[in-house]
């Protein structure tokens, strides 16, 4: 199947000479939810506000539903909900006001049932008749998501959904993310709480200094670049590692009750025979031993620190 | 076209019309008719008929333009620059809709806000001086494409503006003196030849001009001239608005 979005070629150079993105390729699946992960200033907003208009490309190509985003811009923006970082609100603004006139915006009839359904699902119901102003942060984050939902995207940006949101709303708001899912919608977000990427994403994207590092299923990236440590708990403490070991790199705890020694889970060999092995000779004996796979953290520290 | 989205701009506009009522529609009123105690009854019966007009009579469509010109301005300016102070420009931007449909919004809203309070202004003046209306279709005419025409003015500036200074600066130091100086309060044929000629270099003497003779039939140009000019002003605001949007000017980065 075609992807929902295309992006070819994209490069964006600022006025003052800033080089934001550099020669962006990506597709994004229709259906999936896509993790956008970088450090501060790769080029994640950049690269969403292309896509919905906000900001001008300098080079490159990119479709929305097969709708290019300049010669058909009414079609691609059509698809397309958009939930920025930064808190843009109203203030003497109603939330039902708003969020209606977000659908509006969009050029869809009144539907008050849905706006009522959308503000039912973010808790933000008993606050429809509130002015913006008065709401705290999490609540005008919920409101920036209600008026993207409110013309029924078949595209959804969040960038940075959960900055600032305690985390109880946290669950919340990946419930009403799992439920647009699961009715087809495509969900593209950007966090830095990358255990939400971890758990919420399909796939995801690193993107850094505006280049695009790597786009990898999830499992499948975990899997591939994951590492794994085994800790040995010992039977009796020891107080420095024997030398016919040290072909092994492991390391002991200040205690000297734990050893640990880390592994690449996509070697051929793990090594993990023979250093039980060695254990043995030297003895050392151990009561306990687990082992742990890294994190998707890790692995991203891992890339865009290279 | 997208007409829903025309309609929730120029809803979501007039809204903030309705909610600062006292600012937008009572503040101008108050201070037109300071101008009537002032102009029309104390300085005014010491003042001799213009042009087989009572004086109080006179000023009259230069008081109703001097306020939708510069109301004008005021709401189209500050009904852009707003959403772009506070961000909420992201959501319009990312909108489906064009350029000409986020313009009508705006401006219509704008317009129909200093239409208003023209018309406002001119029955409060009714109260003051007796008025009649020659051509009440050609003064409608004048009142509606001088507020179409300076809130595309004001639009203009709204974007052009990247601080509240700004946004006041064009208003205080060009709009408000051209219109003084524009013959709200005099015939500008009462200038010496000079000035007459440096005058007529001011597109709002065209507009007042034209305002008038709607009323009296009097004027200081011939009204086809005011029309041309007004249509004229109208289209170079237009220009600049189509340049804006094609090269994103102040809008996006």
């Amino acid at each position: 199947m075609a992807p929902v979005i295309s992006v070819s070629g994209l490069s964006k150079t600022y006025p003052s000479g800033f080089t934001s993105l550099n020669n962006v390729n990506l597709a994004i699946e229709r259906g999936e939810i896509f993790a956008l992960l970088g450090p501060n200033g790769a080029g994640k907003t950049t690269l969403i506000s292309i896509i919905c208009g906000i900001v001008n490309a300098s080079t490159g190509k990119v479709a929305v539903g097969g709708h290019d985003i300049n010669n058909d811009y009414r079609a691609a923006r059509s698809m397309i909900g958009l939930v920025p970082q930064e808190l843009h609100t109203d203030s003497f603004e109603s939330v039902w006001a708003t969020v209606s006139f977000s659908r509006g915006l969009f050029g869809k009839p009144k539907n008050p049932a849905l706006i009522e359904k959308i503000l039912k699902d973010l808790s933000l119901w008993d606050k429809k008749d509130a002015k913006i102003i008065t709401l705290s942060g999490g609540m005008k984050r919920r409101v920036m998501i209600a008026k993207a939902l409110s013309h029924e995207p078949q595209v959804l940006f969040l960038d940075e959904p959960t900055a600032g949101v305690d985390v109880e709303l946290r669950k919340g708001m990946w419930d009403v993310v799992r439920e647009l899912k699961a009715a087809g919608v495509t969900i593209i977000l950007t966090t830095h709480y990358i255990e939400e990427a971890e758990e919420m994403a399909d796939r995801v994207g690193v993107i850094n200094k505006g280049e695009i590092v790597l786009v990898e299923d999830k499992a499948r990236l975990m899997a591939k670049l994951g590492r794994k440590r085994l800790s040995l708990h010992l039977q009796n403490r020891i107080d420095a590692i024997p030398e016919t070991l040290a072909p092994y790199h492991l390391t002991l705890s200040e205690d000297g009750w734990r050893l640990a020694y880390d592994y690449d889970t996509k070697g051929e060999r793990t090594g993990i025979t023979s250093l039980l092995g060695d254990l043995r000779t030297a003895g050392i004996r151990f009561v306990d031993l687990e082992t742990k796979q890294s994190s998707l953290e890790d692995i991203f520290v891992s890339l865009v620190s290279q | 076209m997208n007409l829903r989205a025309v309609a929730a701009i120029y809803k979501f506009e007039m809204a903030r019309t309705w909610r600062t009522l006292l600012q937008s529609i009572v503040s101008p009123v108050v201070s037109t008719s300071l101008y009537f105690v002032v102009f029309g009854a104390a300085i005014g019966s010491r003042i001799s008929e213009v042009q087989g007009v009572s004086y109080g009579t006179f000023i009259v469509p230069g008081l109703v333009m001097l306020s939708v010109l510069t109301q004008s301005i005021a709401n189209a300016s500050f009904g852009i620059y707003f959403p772009k102070f506070i961000g909420t420009i992201y959501e319009i931007l990312s909108a489906p809709i064009s350029h000409v449909e986020i313009v009508l919004g705006y401006v219509g809203a704008a317009a129909t806000k200093s239409i208003i309070l023209g018309l406002i202004i001119l029955a409060t003046a009714g109260l003051f001086v007796p008025l009649h209306i020659q051509h009440p279709v050609w003064m409608l005419s004048f009142l509606v494409l001088t507020a179409v025409t300076f809130s595309l003015f004001g639009f203009i500036i709204g974007i052009w503006a990247d601080g509240f200074e700004k946004l006041q600066m064009i208003p205080m130091l060009v709009a408000t003196p051209l219109t003084f100086l524009g013959g709200s309060f005099y015939s500008v044929n009462m200038l010496p030849p000079t000035w007459h000629s440096i005058a007529l270099l001011n597109p709002v003497v065209y507009l007042i001009s034209g305002f008038r003779w709607s009323f009296y039939e009097i004027a200081d140009v011939r009204v086809e001239i005011s029309v041309a000019m007004t249509l004229a002003f109208l289209a170079i605001c237009m220009t600049a608005i189509w340049w804006i949007f094609k090269t994103g000017y102040r809008l996006k980065r």
